[in-house]
């Protein structure tokens, strides 16, 4: 059951893209995160309406779905696009950069939660503190804010992160070759589904394990620091 | 965009809400019967009953649910003794297969969710119980676990949209669910926007539906609690 007829290596080189995806997926969400953190915290009406739809509408469809919509409807749209501009030829959307900016964005709107909680829990006085002697807005933000948001933001920010994980075996289904998608091609070659897929499993457990681990360090190296600094 | 071909194939699409609804309830109820179970068994003082609990939601919570889905329902097809057995005609089907992952998957989360909802009971409430000279097991049914369920009662309404929203990898094989039937109306339109806007709006419905719920429940249940 658990001779995989060669198949191991293209698995294996899978999940290094399963690994790819997930990260760059995970800076892409940051980067939405961030952004929607600061809009809903923003005085700004349209903003702030901006932020709340994306993160309402985002987390109440499922990840399928939303993939599925960007991967399908982005092609159809790039493509109504260029033929506007007079460009004939079709056009497909790799589905590399599909599943990362879908992961990405649906991602981002969790992590808006995320940071924006974080960003509430950072004592007011830290913030006028830091006005009172001068700083900038972006001086504050990065020396002040973030660096004690974070501390706040870590338990979320690590479930997200293992959610996000696994949520990128759902490329496979549009057609992308990471871990699942191999898996699945050497299951039908060999008909050995069962050994293919527990293999995945295993590696997935493997990647979630490692995980919970870095993070069970980070959070603990970060709540060391803030009661050095008492 | 154009929706009325949309209108055109709707009964396709309530097929589809009929299918994803019946998946997702049966699932929730089966997982929870399983969850409590499990949860006491986590906090089980025998060692023996902990590490199989742990075992089982440490390898739920740690893999993917298409790959758990996968492995039942294409997987079980490579092992000849089930193959062989009167279980085939169960795993076999696309539908019972979804069933059986989706019930494990959230039988795994909420049994979490309930640990941690146990873990924080008063302890006041079980002295009280004791002093009344209640036992063990009238301990569990009539305070431990009421109390529990009440408190976990937010997280697990998360765990109700996870699963709803999870459900959409039945489409996958081959199932019309939601997912399902969009995927169909795509392939036969070629119209994404259309097909899976309207599935999406098919599932916010089905989410809001659940958080409204969930909030008329915390509502009653805090009542009941004698309003803290």
């Amino acid at each position: 059951m658990f001779n995989y007829d060669g198949y191991l290596n293209t698995v294996l080189s899978g999940a290094l893209i399963t690994i790819e995806v997930a990260l760059l997926s995970l800076a892409l969400a940051i980067f939405f995160g961030i952004l929607g953190a600061l809009a809903k915290l923003s005085k700004n009406v349209v903003l702030r309406t901006v932020a709340v739809s994306y993160t309402t509408i985002i987390r109440s469809v499922p990840d399928l779905v939303l993939m599925l919509l960007i991967y399908f409807g982005g092609q159809v749209f790039v493509n109504y696009l260029a033929l506007l501009i007079g460009y004939e030829e079709y056009i497909e959307i790799s589905p590399f950069i599909a599943g990362v900016s879908t992961i990405g964005f649906i991602f981002g709107a969790y992590l808006t939660e995320t940071f924006r909680g974080a960003i509430i829990a950072v004592p007011k006085g830290q913030i006028e503190a830091g006005e009172a002697i001068g700083m900038s807005r972006l001086q504050v933000l990065r020396r002040i804010l973030f660096p004690q948001m974070m501390r706040y933001a870590l338990p979320g920010f690590g479930n997200n992160w293992l959610v996000l994980l696994k949520t990128t075996a759902l490329v496979s289904v549009i057609g992308l070759d990471d871990m699942v998608r191999k898996a699945s091609l050497a299951a039908g070659a060999t008909q050995k589904p069962f050994s293919f897929y527990l293999l995945v499993a295993i590696a997935f457990l493997a990647f979630t394990t490692i995980s919970t681990l870095l993070l069970q360090w980070a959070e603990h190296r970060y709540s060391l620091q803030a009661k050095g600094e008492k | 965009m154009d929706f009325s071909f949309i209108l055109d194939n709707l009964d396709l699409y309530l097929q589809g809400l009929l299918t994803t609804s019946k998946l997702v309830l049966s699932a929730l109820v089966l997982g929870f019967v399983i969850a409590v179970p499990l949860a006491l068994m986590r906090l089980s003082s025998v060692f023996a009953l902990r590490t199989i609990a742990r075992s089982y939601i440490y390898f739920l919570r740690g893999t993917p649910l298409l790959i758990q889905l996968f492995l039942i329902y294409y997987g079980v097809g490579q092992l000849e003794s089930i193959k062989a057995s009167f279980l085939w005609v169960f795993f076999k089907e696309a539908y019972w297969c979804a069933l059986l992952a989706f019930t494990l998957n959230t039988s795994a989360y909420t049994a979490e969710i309930l640990r941690g909802a146990i873990n924080t009971t008063p302890e006041g409430e079980i002295e009280a119980a004791k002093s009344f000279g209640m036992n063990k097991w009238k301990i569990l049914r009539r305070i431990l676990l009421p109390s529990a369920f009440r408190r976990a009662l937010p997280a697990y309404s998360n765990e109700v949209i996870f699963l709803l929203h999870g459900s959409a990898v039945a489409g996958i094989i081959t199932l019309i669910d939601i997912t399902g039937a969009a995927r169909i109306i795509n392939s036969k339109y070629y119209s994404p926007f259309e097909a899976f806007i309207t599935a999406a709006l098919f599932y916010m419905l089905l989410s809001f539906l659940v958080i409204g719920l969930f909030r008329l429940l915390e509502k009653k249940w805090q009542q009941s609690s004698g309003q803290q």
